[in-house]
């Protein structure tokens, strides 16, 4: 696994990019296990290579309802770099996953360090974000059983 | 007053009886009815994408999609989810009853433009079965197309029409065909998200790509701008609108889009020649 095959990294600045990968570690999670948990100090930011997760939203007295679903080439969240840092959800591999991870408080100040990247890195970032709100957005709407 | 031999079926208005062979519940709101003409057998055809009007005797008429086989042509297939009063009673039917068909009406995909391209077909809900046609044909000419990538979505994995045959095409050794829905418990171990979150992960050549959609309004618009922005031109995209139909032949104007009429130009029309209606507020 190499940072820059990633999706998300794909034709960014290489030497950015190669910056980053030095701190770069892998990750790897069982089907079944726990990615990150809701409530959770969100200390990384994970960038998916293979296998699947489900976003999962805790529900009080009711079972898990999964929101999302990330594969390969798909990141985590963006959690890790809004304060409070908390995660807002539950991820759980739906099969052998593995990722890169990069460390929050690393990330966070390379970001502010590099402020024209940092900018760039906002928006590969902030299409994520876009996706996941037209996502609940139509799920809301229940368009399928109109 | 008019003699017997003077009262001769007026087609296309007058619907053919049709026997129910049989019925098949997809959902809990879903079921596959497969129709044959009454008495003598005879020769059936129509193009994937059309439809026909099903008339349940007593209680209404409603355009449906073929969701069966061109090539078997002794029959229609129908997959057909209840949302008003005809389709509730065609759910309440059975094997041996009785149903007036008439059709089929409408344009078809444009399989042939396909040829040599490759294929991207999306479907939403219930926008499976009109589009199934079109897989039967490029599965049984595999041949003639390049890369086959069908992105399913529907509600909850409960809602999931076709469920057999579509872990038939998952297993396709030339056809990669995602499933996603759109909020999943714990058993579901698939996707979860709108189809439109599938389309990074789809591979095709944009200058030499054809689109199939069908679905919600809302979803076929942002699928269509996503594969746009993916650099497929919207000259390549089509889809099929579904809306009040009652005529089927052009003439109530129930169906009206614009200077078109659903029924008779549609239901399946390319993306560039309707893009601007999606635009238009309530229309």
């Amino acid at each position: 696994m190499r940072l820059a095959d990633h999706r998300f990294f794909r034709g960014m600045d290489e030497e950015f990019v190669a910056g980053l990968s030095e701190k770069a570690y892998e990750r790897s999670f069982d089907t079944g296990s726990l990615l990150v948990r809701e409530g959770d100090s969100a200390d990384e930011f994970l960038l998916i290579f293979s296998g699947k997760a489900a976003l999962e939203i805790v529900l009080p007295a009711r079972p898990s309802v999964t929101l999302q679903t990330v594969g390969p080439g798909e990141v985590l969240g963006w959690s890790w770099l809004i304060a409070p840092h908390r995660w807002r959800f539950d991820a759980r591999a739906l099969k052998p996953t593995r990722a890169l991870g990069l460390a929050a408080y690393h990330l966070r100040s390379v970001l502010n360090e590099r402020p024209a990247e940092g900018y760039r890195f906002l928006l590969r970032l902030l299409p994520v974000v876009a996706q996941r709100l037209e996502n609940a957005n139509l799920q809301l709407l229940d368009l399928h059983g109109v | 007053m008019l003699e017997a031999s003077e009262m001769t079926a007026p087609h296309p208005w007058v619907p053919t009886p049709f026997v129910v062979l049989s019925r098949k519940s997809e959902t809990p709101d879903t079921i596959t009815l497969v129709l044959a003409p009454q008495g003598k057998p005879r020769t059936l055809s129509f193009r994937p994408g059309q439809f026909n009007m099903l008339y349940v005797f007593g209680v209404g008429e409603a355009a449906i999609s073929i969701s069966g086989d061109a090539q078997v042509r002794d029959r229609y297939t129908h997959t057909i989810r209840t949302v008003g009063k005809v389709t509730q009673a065609l759910h309440e039917v059975g094997e041996g009853d009785i149903v007036g068909v008439r059709g089929p009406y409408g344009s078809g995909w444009p399989v042939a433009e396909a040829h040599g391209q490759d294929v991207v077909i999306v479907a939403g809900g219930l926008g499976l079965p009109p589009l199934r046609p079109v897989l039967y044909e490029m599965i049984r000419h595999r041949d003639r197309y390049g890369r086959i990538e069908v992105i399913y979505g529907a509600r909850t994995p409960k809602d999931l029409v076709h469920y057999d045959e579509i872990q038939g095409w998952r297993a396709h050794p030339d056809l990669r065909f995602q499933t996603t829905v759109d909020t999943a418990g714990r058993e579901w171990y698939g996707d979860v998200g709108v189809v439109t979150t599938r389309l990074p992960d789809t591979r095709f050549e944009p200058g030499r790509t054809v689109a199939f959609l069908c679905g919600p309004e809302i979803m076929m618009k942002l699928t269509a701008q996503a594969l746009v922005a993916r650099g497929i031109p919207s000259e390549s995209i089509w889809l099929s609108l579904e809306r009040n139909m009652k005529c089927a032949v052009g003439i109530c104007g129930h169906c009206q889009l614009g200077p078109d009429f659903v029924c008779r130009n549609g239901p399946v029309f390319r993306y560039h020649d309707i893009e601007r209606f999606f635009a238009v507020r309530e229309l």
